[in-house]
């Protein structure tokens, strides 16, 4: 096989979707890979707390301890960074191809065609011109951080590490992620995407 | 911690960067499609990635790692309030922002901003939770 055929089948593999039998194997495998490599834990979440412990002033006791022995998962976060620069930036896929009901009723809310990974009214540089979309971020967020912390993990953690460990915890979490969620998802977020918009709701 | 070794975690956080990216696991739609229920991918990445992780421990437990200490799982706690509340609350922002902790990063490194802002709501709602920790019920 010649180089120039190699660089054409990554470009074609880097612009695909991968079907959730590929992708979802290696997102496992993260979890014997970081077993195998020092007995550490795959739990993105934590990282949230080693950057608050790493505010050098006055800070709770919660985040009072050596955040340089947790080093080995924020150089794992900054891979996930460059990962995504890798794949995001260096090949953008096609656009999201949705169910077509949940596209009719996410354009009810004011959004339109999927144009990129993410709603570009929401997500992209000019979308933050709108102090509404900072509320969004920050309150989204919040809960995030706030709820991450509070239940013990996220969804790497609990629902794929606890639930393949047969931590009953994690499978209680990962029960309570999806009430959330769905309250979240069919509830709130119709309403908070047209506030945003200007569209219906 | 030896350099190769932070060299082998940064290099397994880009295989999850990319993974979570090229799945479109890290896309909004994908999130509030299963939140909706209109496709099985989501499902279908999480069943099979818990199937190979479940492989992968019951193969290494008790084994020694390359760094050297011995592979274990610890069991979580079990106080029941902390998961059902706080895992409500995370599900909450979950469907609400489109995303978990793992995509928003790819996503900052995938070139949208927009999830730095994201991601300063999740450092600050990690502060509040230590602030508030010994007065909640866990």
């Amino acid at each position: 096989m010649s180089a120039k055929r190699e660089v054409k089948d990554v470009q074609e593999i880097m612009t695909q979707l991968w079907p959730w039998y590929v992708s979802g194997p290696l997102l496992g495998l993260i979890v014997p890979l970081l077993l195998w490599l020092g007995n550490k834990d795959f739990g993105i979440s934590a990282n949230l707390r080693h950057v608050c412990a790493m505010w050098p002033g006055k800070k709770p006791a919660f985040f009072q301890y050596d955040w340089k022995s947790q080093a080995w998962n924020l150089l794992f976060a900054l891979g996930l960074l460059a990962g995504g620069f890798l794949a995001g930036y260096l090949y953008p896929g096609d656009p999201v191809s949705l169910n077509g009901t949940v596209l009719e009723r996410i354009k009810s809310w004011g959004l339109d065609d999927p144009q990129a990974l993410v709603p570009v009214k929401l997500f992209a540089l000019g979308a933050l011109a709108s102090w509404k979309v900072w509320v969004y971020l920050l309150l989204g967020g919040f809960l995030i951080g706030f709820g991450a912390r509070y239940g013990g993990g996220c969804t790497s953690g609990h629902a794929i590490t606890g639930i393949a460990a047969w931590q009953l915890p994690s499978l209680v979490a990962v029960v309570f992620f999806f009430v959330g969620g769905l309250i979240g998802a069919w509830w709130i977020l119709p309403g908070l995407v047209a506030w945003i918009t200007g569209g219906a709701g | 911690m030896r350099f190769i070794f932070g060299v082998a975690y940064f290099l397994v956080g880009v295989l999850g960067g990319v993974t979570l990216v090229q799945s479109q696991a890290a896309s909004w739609y994908r999130i509030q499609e299963m939140f909706q229920f209109g496709a099985f991918h989501m499902y279908g990445m999480i069943l099979s990635a818990i199937v190979v992780a479940m492989i992968g421990i019951r193969l290494l437990q008790g084994k020694r790692s390359l760094e050297g200490p011995e592979i274990r799982i610890n069991d979580k706690a079990r106080t029941w309030t902390r998961y059902i509340v706080g895992g409500t609350i995370f599900g909450l922002g979950w469907a609400l922002a489109g995303a978990c902790p793992g995509p928003t990063l790819a996503l900052i490194g995938a070139g949208w901003p927009a999830y730095l802002v994201l991601f300063a709501g999740m450092i600050l709602g990690t502060w509040v939770y230590g602030l508030l920790r010994d007065a909640l019920p866990h």
